[in-house]
């Protein structure tokens, strides 16, 4: 390991120091990264998809969205960047509510990629979606989520590093195998835990 | 929808695992009142794209640990690694960098990180920046490397704008005013927020808007390749600009850094 002279740092508080993960420090603010433009979807645009080999298997428009049971969460989000964020609260509908609005009642395929307007994507396992850990939400604490923040909508898989949950998304495809999103094919991480520090590619 | 079209990767990009490495600092320069150039030396360093970024950690003597991103501002055909960080008042990472860092002093790195805010020679142009302050730094990764590539890269059109807060604030002025009136150099502009002008100011005086990009960028037919790096309300500021003039979002690359105190 090497030191370096004359660097002390700013530590965390001890009870931060259990809630964030190595490599990260705590922000009051809320950092933005994206990579290009913000787009700006109106909501009466707005649609939701969900995706299984090429077919639809559900779709919903903001209102037929809103009418979805919803849930409020209040959690940590950890920024592949170094910024964590503690206590940050959203409120969505969850992937198990969706799924059940569509009818199924299990995923029929182990992964699922994230589109979004834009052009972005992003890959996950449907397990890191289910039972509440993974939400489509549209309100950041207790506000409309600003488009710079992924509004009108944006995936919340906050035990992933952030870019896991994609801005404005608008479409969720089924797949059978894993395959690399946006980032993921750029050299970081194809699953991203921040408590391993899963950044880049072979970490 | 629109794609989203990625550079083309570096040699070395692959699945082994980003190392950590140790940097050495060679030499600083005084860039502002706020900003820094560290020349590195990285022993195996595997070379990367302008416009790519570096992880600094940085260890204190009980083993803490600090880690942030900075963007490269050296081209690629330099060996020694360029780091150019703008202290921020609270951070915990760049005060060291941008005051404290002598020759001598070490600190680990790993990367390069990042192939998609990256730009070569070989993916043409034209080639439209856009920086606000310390953001230029990659920005001038990518003009560096246009001026090391001789006819290749004059054969490029390219073009800055860049946002300071003042005059003073100029980050890497002499040396963009010598690229700029060198034959085949880059059109630079230059605009300032916060003071007013030195007398013969040939630049703007106001933040980025729509008519500046208009005025200063290619025409949309053109489709330049755009990078936009900077503070977060100034890339979102020009990123909306740039789409309003009629620039196709897909050709749009952003690199925000959060006003955070952070880093």
């Amino acid at each position: 390991m090497t030191t370096t002279r004359g660097f002390t740092g700013r530590r965390q508080t001890k009870a931060d120091e259990k809630r964030v993960p190595p490599g990260q420090y705590v922000t009051d603010d809320f950092p933005v990264l994206s990579a290009g433009p913000t787009p700006h979807t109106q909501v009466d645009k707005w649609t939701l998809s969900l995706q299984d080999s090429g077919s639809l298997v559900g779709k919903w428009t903001w209102e037929e969205f809103h009418a979805l049971p919803r849930t409020e969460l209040t959690v940590d989000i950890h920024c592949v960047t170094k910024w964590s964020k503690l206590g940050t609260v959203w409120e969505g509908v969850t992937i198990d509510d969706l799924l059940a609005a569509a009818g199924l009642d299990e995923p029929p395929a182990p992964y699922l990629m994230a589109h979004c307007d834009g052009g972005y994507t992003t890959n996950l396992p449907l397990e890191d979606l289910l039972d509440g850990k993974g939400l489509v939400v549209t309100r950041f604490d207790g506000e409309p989520l600003p488009p710079e923040h992924g509004g009108p909508a944006r995936l919340l898989v906050p035990h992933l590093y952030f870019w896991k949950s994609a801005k404005w998304v608008r479409r969720l495809r089924f797949m059978a195998q894993d395959e690399p999103g946006f980032w993921e094919s750029l050299g970081y991480h194809i699953y991203g835990d921040p408590w391993r520090e899963q950044r880049y590619d072979g970490d | 929808m629109t794609g989203i079209e990625a550079a083309p990767q570096p040699a070395g990009a692959g699945t082994r695992r980003l190392a950590w490495r140790r940097a050495e600092v060679v030499e600083r320069v005084a860039e502002t009142r706020r900003a820094t150039t560290l020349f590195l030396d990285i022993p195996g360093w595997p070379g990367h794209l302008a416009g790519q970024h570096v992880d600094v950690r940085l260890t204190a003597e009980d083993g803490y640990q600090a880690q942030r991103s900075y963007s490269i501002a050296s081209p690629p055909e330099v060996p020694r690694v360029a780091l150019t960080v703008e202290r921020l008042e609270d951070g915990e990472v760049s005060p060291w960098l941008a005051d404290e860092a002598r020759p001598g002093d070490r600190f680990e790195l790993r990367g390069p990180i990042g192939g998609y805010f990256a730009w070569s020679v070989t993916a043409g142009g034209p080639l439209l920046l856009v920086a606000g302050g310390s953001g230029v730094a990659p920005l001038m990764a990518m003009l560096r490397h246009r001026a090391a590539c001789g006819e290749a890269g004059r054969a490029v059109p390219a073009r800055l704008l860049l946002s300071s807060r003042s005059f003073a604030d100029i980050i890497y002025r002499e040396e963009l005013e010598r690229l700029g009136s060198a034959p085949g150099g880059p059109v630079i502009v230059h605009t300032l927020t916060r003071e007013r002008p030195p007398p013969g100011w040939g630049g703007h005086a106001r933040r980025i808007d729509e008519r500046m990009l208009a005025e200063v960028g290619f025409p949309p037919a053109a489709a330049p390749k755009i990078f936009i790096c900077g503070p977060t309300p100034m890339v979102e500021a020009a990123a909306d600009a740039a789409v309003a003039v009629g620039h196709e979002p897909g050709r749009i690359k952003t690199e925000r850094f959060g006003a955070t105190g952070g880093g």
